[in-house]
């Protein structure tokens, strides 16, 4: 709790705290300063507010027994049965984190007819994992899954839990943590674990502009999310050793007030504004059939193609797809333009991409003022042979698998 | 059909930056704002009013001129509003903020439907949605692009998956969570905002008002998380020139690319 000093408390320590509150939480209320409800206990105003002023009074809480709780467990999110690349990312995050805490690594399964896939996750070097498969958990409805997920963690009782920041796993993990009542960090960039087997988590908030280190010290388990390919998955091993728990759960647990009535698979969408990674055609690839190769280079990355507007002019690719003023503004993890000037006009809709690599001939292109890596050269000769170096790369990752 | 829309006040840009030095958020002409995804489960509300009748209440937890955007909802089209607001909410993390609003709503009581935005744009966790839901031992589904049909004690939606569209139908009362794009949002009206003006009272909400009024489970207290410390992302907005032969420059993009995982 946040207590005020009132008597101590000028004109100029009002401003001064009202400055250094970020989310305005000082108000003039009946009986002075007050803190209102938009405090976040961020406690700026008790470290860079002037001394003696606002003091934070710890409270004693009932603390949780930690040593009841014991494992790291790695939420399995997939479809039908097909595991999400997340899944093996997050095991690889578990063993490491659990080497410090000395814990074993769990995965919760949960679906129908996966048990024989469990083995593919010992592979990765899991020490157990617990299935849950049921006819009833075919599709992701959410009362069954959080249910199976309660049992397991009665009866586990894992000390932290982390889940792959896909949509499934954003819907499913908050309803889970609120059973608990227990601290859900959302969307993490860096985990570290203390010795008492605290998890410290780091996360981007107010979109990437600040960064929060969050703890959840007084409950368990401790649950967090992390998106895809935040963290490295680890090698596959050859020998693995851990076992595979089938679990029961009662029929009354299954039942379900949603329905699902349809699945189908989502069509190529021509909105490019929430594309991860974008290949932006400009003006420097000359003619329509070059645009093969870029078409080529976006499908090995798995990328939307996208233009400037004079190709829009010319008829190669749809409106939806141009960049820029006049067309839509992207934010994608990574945009290759190939041939592009970097006009203002086309700027103003991508400058804010997490990586941006340009490629272009004339080293005095603008677009090289904003790209993270210019790469001056001619593009007919750096597609191909990128492209051929991809394919190789992808032949000798089979060769090895 | 009686709807409840979960609306939260945030700082009008996110573009905060953080003094390196001092540790303290810079914010200059930081005005509060509705958050942007709320739009949309407003316009979602009254589109299905316009269709099935019934009242839209707004709700939101916040300090007491977080009042402000529960007028911008009235403006709107939306019927009533309340504002949770007592100091023993101040550091409400997920579960205290979710638990809070499942207390308002209870007060509420008379609802079919809760619509949440699919997140904001300060906190940014998605989370509060799905734990309301929880707490008031309801059914939701996140993530809804489409509402394909209301009846009257079921609601059919489309759910938005990484790679999938799903089709459910879910019981109500039941919350949802909604997709930026839904339906367009309206701009407030001028007209609705004269008629409003001085006819419309906000309902201000306080622990004493709930059933639970352990302040234990509230603000800092009833948080499981604690935010240690806040500090600035590291700027590596690193700046690199390449150039040579086109070979060399194949390979520098193909590693590059390896590096950054987006291979
Ligand atoms: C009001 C207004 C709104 C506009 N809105 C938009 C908009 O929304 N989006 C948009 O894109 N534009 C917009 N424009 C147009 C914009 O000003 C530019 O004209 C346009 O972006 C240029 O497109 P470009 O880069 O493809 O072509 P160019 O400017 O012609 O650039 C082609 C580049 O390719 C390079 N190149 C050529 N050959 C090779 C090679 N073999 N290898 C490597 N590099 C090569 C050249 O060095 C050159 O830099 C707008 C203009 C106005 C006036
Ligand atoms: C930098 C930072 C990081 C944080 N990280 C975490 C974290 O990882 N875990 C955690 O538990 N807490 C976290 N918090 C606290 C959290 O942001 C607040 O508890 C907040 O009240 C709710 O979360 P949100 O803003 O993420 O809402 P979201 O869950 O993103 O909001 C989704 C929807 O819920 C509804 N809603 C949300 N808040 C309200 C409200 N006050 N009134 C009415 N409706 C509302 C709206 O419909 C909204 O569109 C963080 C806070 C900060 C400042
Ligand atoms: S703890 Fe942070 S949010 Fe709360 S009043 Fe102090 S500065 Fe403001």
């Amino acid at each position: 709790m946040l207590k005020i000093n009132q008597e101590k408390i000028t004109e100029e320590i009002k401003k001064e705290l009202m400055g250094i509150c970020p989310f305005g939480a000082f108000i003039e209320g009946n009986n002075g300063l007050e803190i209102s409800a938009a405090c976040k206990m961020c406690k700026l105003c008790v470290k860079k507010g002037p001394a003696g002023i606002v003091e934070y009074l710890e409270e004693v809480k009932e603390t949780v027994n930690k040593d009841e709780w014991k494992g790291i467990t790695v939420y399995v999110d997939h479809l039908d049965g097909k595991i999400h690349p997340v899944t093996y990312e997050l095991i690889g995050k578990a063993k490491k984190l659990a080497k410090i805490t000395n814990h074993p690594v769990y995965a919760l399964f949960i679906g129908k007819n996966i048990t024989d896939k469990a083995k593919e996750l010992l592979c990765y070097g899991v020490d157990e994992v617990f299935v849950y498969d049921f006819k009833e958990l075919e599709y992701f409805v959410i009362e069954p899954y959080t249910n199976a997920f309660e049992d397991f963690i009665q009866k586990i009782k894992p000390s932290s839990i982390l889940v792959g920041a896909t949509n499934m796993g954003r819907s499913l993990a908050p309803r889970i943590a609120a059973r608990f009542r227990t601290g859900l960090t959302a969307d993490c960039t860096v985990l570290e674990m203390r010795e008492n087997t605290d998890l410290v988590q780091i996360r981007p908030a107010f979109g990437g502009n600040i960064m929060a280190q969050i703890v959840t010290t007084n409950n368990r388990p401790q649950f967090c999310t992390v998106r895809y390919k935040v963290f490295d998955a680890p090698e596959k091993i050859a020998r693995a050793s851990g076992n595979i728990t089938k679990m029961e759960l009662d029929n009354n647990k299954l039942v379900s007030n949603i329905k699902v009535l349809g699945i189908t698979k989502k069509e190529v969408e021509l909105d490019i504004s929430e594309a991860d990674v974008i290949i932006a055609a400009g003006r420097g690839v000359k003619s329509e059939k070059d645009m093969a190769m870029i078409s080529e280079l976006a499908e090995l990355l798995g990328a939307r193609t996208a233009c400037t507007r004079p190709l829009i002019e010319t008829g190669w690719f749809d409106s939806r797809l141009q960049i820029g003023l006049s067309g839509r503004t992207v934010k994608p993890k990574l945009i290759i333009t190939i041939g592009i000037s970097g006009a203002v006009q086309f700027a103003a809709g991508m400058q804010n991409s997490d990586v941006i690599i340009a490629i272009n001939n004339d080293p005095n292109a603008p677009i090289f003022n904003i790209a993270h890596y210019g790469i001056i050269g001619d593009l007919y000769e750096i597609i191909p042979g990128l492209i051929s170096k991809i394919k190789l790369g992808d032949s000798l990752v089979k060769a090895v698998v | 059909m009686n709807t409840i829309v979960c609306i939260k006040q945030v700082p009008g840009t996110t573009s905060v930056e953080v003094d390196p030095g001092t540790g303290v958020l810079k914010r200059e002409g930081i005005e509060a704002k509705m958050n942007p995804y709320d739009l949309f489960a407003l316009e979602t509300a009254l589109q299905i009013k316009e269709v099935k009748g019934g009242a839209i209440t707004s709700i939101t937890m916040g300090p007491p001129q977080a009042g402000e955007i529960i007028y911008e909802s009235f403006y709107m089209g939306v019927d009533e509003g309340y504002v949770l607001t007592d100091r023993k909410f101040a550091g409400a993390d997920v579960v205290a903020t979710s638990y809070t609003l499942s207390q308002g709503i209870r007060k509420i009581s008379n609802y079919d439907l809760i619509i949440c935005g699919k997140q904001t744009t300060d906190g940014d966790t998605a989370q509060v949605g799905p734990e309301v839901a929880e707490f008031l031992g309801i059914p939701h589904v996140a993530n809804v692009g489409k509402i394909l049909n209301i009846g009257k004690d079921s609601i059919t939606v489309q759910m938005n998956m990484e790679e999938t569209l799903e089709i459910q139908s879910i019981k109500l009362p039941c919350l949802i969570t909604v997709e930026k794009d839904i339906y367009t949002p309206r701009l407030p009206s001028y007209k609705k905002k004269i008629q409003t003006k001085d006819k419309k009272q906000l309902n201000y909400l306080s622990i004493k008002d709930f059933t639970d009024s352990n302040e234990q489970n509230y603000g800092l207290n009833g948080s499981p998380t604690q935010v240690e410390r806040i500090f600035p992302p590291e700027v590596s907005k690193e700046k690199i020139m390449l150039e040579g032969t086109s070979e060399d420059l194949s390979e520098k993009i193909f590693s590059l690319l390896v590096e950054k995982k987006f291979m």
